[in-house]
C-alpha cells in the first residue's frame, strides 16, 4: 500500500541504564525519579539516576508503543526528558470503614504506578474497625476488627503490600490516626479510650484516646515500636484531625488534670499535650512524620521537618492554610481539593486537574516547602464493589 | 462485612465465603471528606443480628406480612421447590422449572459441606417443601409478561411444606424471590426459616430500569447481570435505548449497514441472537423488554448507515455537510420506518415499543429550504413543534398497524402530538413534573414517572434516600387521574457509564426505586429501609 509507514530496523532491545545502584532498597522522599528515554533507528535507551527513575521510564516507554491496523507493534522516533514536579504523590486508601481485600489494595498499586504515582498513605485503622494485626496486641484486632478471621491484614499481607509496591516505587505510609478516631481501639485495649461521663457516671460510651494516664503512653510507645519496624518507610501519617473534645470535656479524671496543668478551658492545649509526647515518641523511635492540619492549627509545637496534611476544604480556603503552613516553615501537602470519595455528576476529573497547588501567596522559599499531595478515597460509601471505577 | 447469604451476581469473585458479623458499631458524625453536619447519627449506629427480624431482610417490603418466631429448618439435601397438587403449572412449565434452579442455587448454592454427612436430630422441625400453585387455567408459562399480568402471590410458611399460591407464573416469580429472602442461615450455618405468610402484590404495574447501550456498549454479560439485580428488586420492566447520536449497535436483518455503519465497531454490536438471549433471559425473571428507538432526534448514528434518512442542514443556500434529525418531509423516510418498525415489531415481543420523541432540535429543519417549503405548504407557519409532531404521529400510525402499543417521551404531549388514547407518556423533565404528571393525566393518558429518578447523576452520600422519598402521587388530580399513573423507571444513561462501573453505580440505588414502585405508599421510614437495604445489598453481591 501506498500509505505505509517505512519500517526502520526492527527494535528488538530496550537499554535500561540505571547510574546508581539500590535495587534493594526502599524508594524514599528524596529518590531521584528522573529519566531520559531516547528511541532512535537502531537503538532504544532508557536512562536514569536511579531505579526507581527506571521504573518511571518504563511506563512511560509502554505506553509509548502502539500497534496498527494489522496488529504490528510500532514506536515513533522519541526524545524524552522527565522527572517529576513534586517529589511526593500520593494516594489515600481507607480499610477501615470497609475493609479492602488485598488484591484491592494491590490492584490500586499497579494503577497508581501506571499515573506515576509514588506514595501509598495507607489509613488502615479508625472508628469502624481495626483490621491490622498486631503481633504486640493481637487483641486489638481481634475485637476492633470488622471479622477477626476475614477482615484483618496479617502481617504477610503487610509485608506483601510493601514489598507489591516497593517493586513499583511506591513508599507505604502507615497511618494510625489518634487521639481521635480511635473507637475500633478501645475493644483489644481496656482503658485506652476516654469513658465519658453522664454527671457523675460513666455513660458506658467512649471518646478519643485518654491523654492523662501513664498507660496511654506505654502503651502507644510498644504499638508504635512495632509498627517503626513493619513499616520500613522514614515517615508515618499520626493523624491528629477532629479531635471531638466533649467527651474528654465530661470526664472528671481529665478536668481535673486539666486544672493541674493550668490549661483552664482550653482543651486544644490537652490534645497538643498529648501528641507532643506521640511525636517525641515516634522521633525517639527515628521515624519522621506527617500530621493532619488540625495538629498545626493548634499550635501543637513541632518539630521543624513536619510534613502538615491540608485536607480542609472550604470554599478555597485551603490556600491560605498552604501559605500558613509553609510560612511557618513546615512542609506541606495538599490534598483539599482532592477528595475523590466526594463523587459528583459529569467530568469531575477537570476540577481536580485545574488545581494549582501553588497558586497561594508566599515567597519561593515557601513554595518550595509544598511536597506534593494525595488524592483521597475515603471509605465510608466505598468497597470492593466500587473502588476501581470510583477512583479511575 | 456481609453474612453469607451472598448471591453470585456473575461478577469477578466479590466477596467470597463471609461469614456472619456479630456487631458493628460505626461511629457517628467524625469522618473525613467535609462537615461534620453530613453525618445523621440516628441512621448510622446500628447492630446486627441481635434483635433482627425476619422482615428486616426483605426487600422490597411486602404489602402484608406476618412472621412468627418459631423457626423451622431446611435441609438442603432434601428441600425441595416444587409444582403444589392443583397448580396449572407442572413440570412442563420451563419458566418455573428454570426459576427453581435458580432459588434454590440462590439459597443453599454457596454452602459447600452439605450433603456430606446425615444431619443431626435438631429441635425445629423441618420445612421439606415449597410447593407452588398456579391458580390461574393458563398460568402463562410460555407468554411473555405483560403490562397486565398478575404479579400478586400468597406465602404460607408453615411446616411440613410451605405453600406458594399465585394467579399467574409471574406471581410465583416474585414470591419466590421473597421466599428466598426469608431463609437465612444461623451462627453455626444451619438454614432457617420463620414460620410466616405473605400477601403481596405491587403497587405499581410498571417498574423500570432504562439502561443506554448507545453512548457506551455494554456487553451482554452486564445486561444480563443487570437482569437479575432487577429481578431480586421485583422490577418488571427494562427499557431498553438500545440506539441513539453516539452509535448504533443494534444488528438490524432489513438493514444491516445501520449498525455496520452506526456501531462504535463491528464487534459492539446485538446480533439477533443477542437480542432474542436478552427477551429470553428477561421473560424467565418476569421482566417485560421494552426496546426504545428515539426519533426524530437522537438520531445522528442512523444516518452513516441509512443515506437520506437524515436532514442536511444548510448553511444559505449550502449544505454544511451535517445532519439534524429525521427528515420529516421525505416519503422515504416513511418507507423506511414503515420497514423498520416491522422488523423491530416482530423481534421484540412486548406489546409496547418506546418511540422516543425527545429534545428534537430544530435548527436544522429551519435551516433547510426543503423543510421550510414544506412547512410553508403545510400552513404550520414557523412552529416546527407542529412538524414534529406530524413526523411523530405518522410513526405512531405505523407503529400502531402492527399492534403495538407506543410509549413516548413527554414532549411528544408537550408538543401536542395526536396521539393514541393507550399511549404512555413517560416524564422526564425535573422542573415541577408533579405538574406535568397533572397535565398528562388530565389529558386522559397513562403516565410513567423518570424526573426524579436520573440516576446517571451521581452525588457524594447516601442519595439512595432522595430516591425513596419520592411519592409517585403527589400532584394535583382526581382519583381517576392518580389510577394512569402506572409506574416509573430509573434511568442509567449512559454518557459515563459502562461496564466497568454500571453494577455499583446503579445498585443499590436503583434498589430504593424498587420498593418505592413495589411497596405500600406508607412504607417510607428511612431508618427501617437502611435496616432492610444494607441487608439486601449484601444479598445481592
Amino acid at each position: 500500500a501506498e500509505n505505509e509507514p517505512s519500517w526502520k530496523t526492527p527494535c528488538t532491545k530496550l537499554l535500561v541504564y540505571v547510574s546508581t545502584p539500590g535495587c534493594d532498597g526502599f524508594p524514599s522522599l528524596d529518590s531521584k525519579e528522573s529519566y531520559k528515554l531516547s528511541v532512535s533507528n537502531g537503538s532504544m535507551l532508557l536512562s536514569a539516576e536511579t531505579v526507581w527513575g527506571a521504573l518511571r521510564g518504563l511506563e512511560t516507554f509502554s505506553q509509548l508503543v502502539g500497534r496498527d491496523e494489522n496488529g504490528t507493534y510500532y514506536i515513533n522516533e522519541t526524545e524524552i526528558v522527565d522527572f517529576p514536579r513534586f517529589p511526593h504523590r500520593g494516594l489515600l486508601l481507607d480499610t477501615s470503614r470497609h475493609y479492602l481485600p488485598l488484591r484491592a489494595i494491590l490492584e490500586t498499586l499497579d494503577v497508581m504506578a501506571y499515573n506515576k504515582f509514588n506514595v501509598f498513605h495507607w489509613h488502615i485503622v479508625d472508628d469502624p474497625s481495626f483490621p491490622y494485626q498486631s503481633s504486640m496486641f493481637p487483641e486489638l484486632s481481634k475485637k476492633g476488627a470488622f471479622n477477626a478471621m476475614t477482615h484483618v491484614y496479617t502481617a504477610s499481607d503487610v509485608r506483601t503490600v510493601i514489598e507489591h509496591a516497593r517493586l513499583r516505587g511506591i513508599r507505604v505510609i502507615a497511618e494510625f490516626d489518634t487521639p481521635g478516631h480511635t473507637l475500633s481501639w478501645g475493644p483489644g485495649a481496656p482503658g485506652l479510650l476516654t469513658p465519658c461521663y453522664k454527671g457523675d457516671t460513666p455513660s458506658g460510651v467512649y471518646g478519643p484516646i485518654n491523654p492523662v494516664v501513664n498507660s496511654t503512653y506505654q502503651f502507644v510507645t510498644s504499638l508504635f515500636q512495632e509498627i517503626t519496624t513493619v513499616f520500613p518507610d522514614f515517615f508515618l501519617h499520626l493523624g491528629g484531625d477532629e479531635v471531638d473534645f466533649t467527651c474528654w470535656k465530661s470526664n472528671p479524671e481529665i478536668r481535673a488534670f486539666m486544672k493541674e496543668m493550668g490549661f483552664g478551658e482550653d482543651y486544644k492545649k490537652l490534645e497538643s499535650f498529648y501528641i507532643q509526647r506521640i511525636l517525641d515518641i515516634v522521633s525517639s523511635l527515628g521515624k519522621g512524620y506527617i500530621v493532619w492540619q488540625e495538629v498545626f492549627d493548634n499550635d501543637v509545637k513541632l518539630r521543624p521537618d513536619t510534613i502538615i496534611h491540608v485536607w480542609k476544604e472550604n470554599s478555597m480556603q485551603y490556600l491560605n492554610e498552604m501559605a500558613n503552613v509553609t510560612r511557618a516553615g513546615y512542609y506541606a501537602l495538599l490534598s483539599a481539593p482532592w477528595y475523590l470519595n466526594r463523587i459528583s455528576y459529569g467530568q469531575d476529573w477537570i476540577e481536580a486537574y485545574k488545581v494549582e497547588p501553588l497558586n497561594f501567596e508566599g515567597v519561593p522559599e515557601q513554595k518550595a516547602l509544598v511536597m506534593g499531595g494525595e488524592a483521597c478515597m475515603w471509605g465510608e460509601y466505598v468497597d470492593v464493589t466500587n473502588l476501581t471505577p470510583r477512583l479511575w | 462485612g456481609c453474612p453469607t447469604m451472598s448471591r453470585a451476581m456473575g461478577l469477578a469473585g466479590l466477596l467470597l465465603g463471609l461469614v456472619l458479623v456479630p456487631a458493628v458499631l460505626v461511629s457517628t458524625s467524625l469522618r473525613h471528606g467535609g462537615r461534620r453536619t453530613e453525618a445523621e447519627p440516628e441512621l448510622s449506629d446500628w447492630e446486627l443480628a441481635a434483635d433482627a427480624v425476619p422482615e428486616d431482610s426483605l426487600w422490597p417490603l411486602p404489602q402484608w406480612v406476618r412472621t412468627y418466631p418459631r423457626q423451622l429448618q431446611l435441609a438442603p439435601g432434601r428441600f425441595q421447590l416444587v409444582h403444589g397438587a392443583g397448580s396449572s403449572a407442572g413440570p412442563g412449565c420451563g419458566l418455573l422449572q428454570d426459576a427453581f434452579r435458580r432459588y434454590y442455587e440462590y439459597m443453599f448454592g454457596h454452602s459447600r459441606t452439605w450433603g456430606r454427612r446425615p444431619l443431626a436430630a435438631r429441635a425445629e422441625p423441618e420445612l421439606l417443601q415449597l410447593q407452588v400453585v398456579i391458580e390461574a387455567g393458563d398460568p402463562g408459562c410460555d407468554r411473555h409478561p405483560q403490562l397486565a399480568s398478575s404479579e400478586a402471590y400468597h406465602l404460607s410458611v408453615t411446616e411440613p411444606v410451605a405453600i406458594l399460591k399465585a394467579a399467574e407464573v409471574w406471581g410465583a416469580l416474585r414470591g419466590l424471590e421473597t421466599f428466598s429472602q426469608l431463609v437465612h442461615e444461623d451462627d453455626y450455618g444451619s438454614f432457617l426459616v420463620n414460620e410466616s405468610e405473605i400477601n403481596d402484590f405491587p403497587r405499581f404495574a410498571h417498574r423500570g430500569v432504562l439502561l443506554d447501550t448507545s453512548r457506551h456498549y455494554l456487553p451482554l454479560k452486564s445486561i444480563l447481570t443487570n437482569l437479575d439485580a432487577m429481578a431480586f428488586n421485583k422490577f418488571n420492566v427494562l427499557h431498553w435505548h438500545i440506539v441513539d447520536d453516539q452509535s448504533f449497535p443494534y444488528q438490524s436483518i432489513y438493514f444491516p449497514e445501520l449498525s455496520d455503519k452506526g456501531a462504535y465497531s463491528s464487534n459492539l454490536i446485538y446480533t439477533p441472537n443477542d437480542v432474542s438471549l436478552v427477551i429470553e433471559y428477561a421473560r424467565l425473571r418476569g421482566i417485560r423488554v421494552i426496546p426504545e428507538f428515539d426519533t426524530p432526534g437522537h438520531t445522528q448514528s442512523w444516518g452513516k448507515g441509512q443515506k437520506d434518512l437524515l436532514t442536511p442542514c444548510y448553511n444559505g443556500r449550502q449544505p454544511t455537510g451535517s445532519f439534524g434529525p429525521v427528515n420529516p418531509v421525505w416519503n422515504t423516510t416513511y418507507d423506511f420506518m414503515t420497514k423498520f418498525f416491522k422488523e423491530i415489531s416482530s423481534v421484540f415481543p412486548d406489546e409496547f415499543i418506546h418511540l422516543g420523541g425527545d429534545e428534537v432540535d430544530f435548527s436544522c429543519w429551519k435551516s433547510n429550504p426543503e423543510v421550510r417549503e414544506f412547512m410553508k405548504k403545510q400552513g404550520f407557519g414557523i412552529d416546527y413543534a407542529k412538524l414534529e409532531s406530524y413526523y411523530v404521529q405518522n410513526i405512531l400510525d405505523i407503529v400502531s398497524s402492527y399492534n403495538k402499543g407506543q410509549m413516548v417521551w413527554q414532549e411528544v404531549f408537550d408538543h401536542k402530538a395526536q396521539l393514541k388514547p393507550d399511549t404512555v407518556v413517560q416524564v422526564w423533565m425535573a422542573n415541577n413534573y408533579a405538574h406535568e404528571l397533572s397535565r398528562v393525566t388530565g389529558a386522559g393518558f397513562t403516565a410513567v414517572l423518570s424526573a426524579p429518578w436520573y440516576l446517571d447523576y451521581i452525588s457524594y452520600g447516601q442519595d439512595w434516600k432522595k430516591y425513596y422519598s419520592v411519592e409517585p402521587l403527589n400532584f394535583s388530580g382526581s382519583e381517576k387521574q392518580k389510577k394512569l399513573l402506572i409506574g416509573g423507571e430509573a434511568c442509567l444513561w449512559g454518557e459515563f457509564v459502562d461496564a466497568t462501573n454500571l453494577t455499583p453505580r446503579l445498585w443499590p440505588r436503583a434498589s430504593a426505586v424498587g420498593e418505592r414502585l413495589w411497596s405500600s405508599s406508607n412504607v417510607t421510614n428511612l431508618q427501617d429501609a437502611y435496616k432492610r437495604l444494607t441487608n439486601h445489598r449484601c444479598r445481592m453481591l
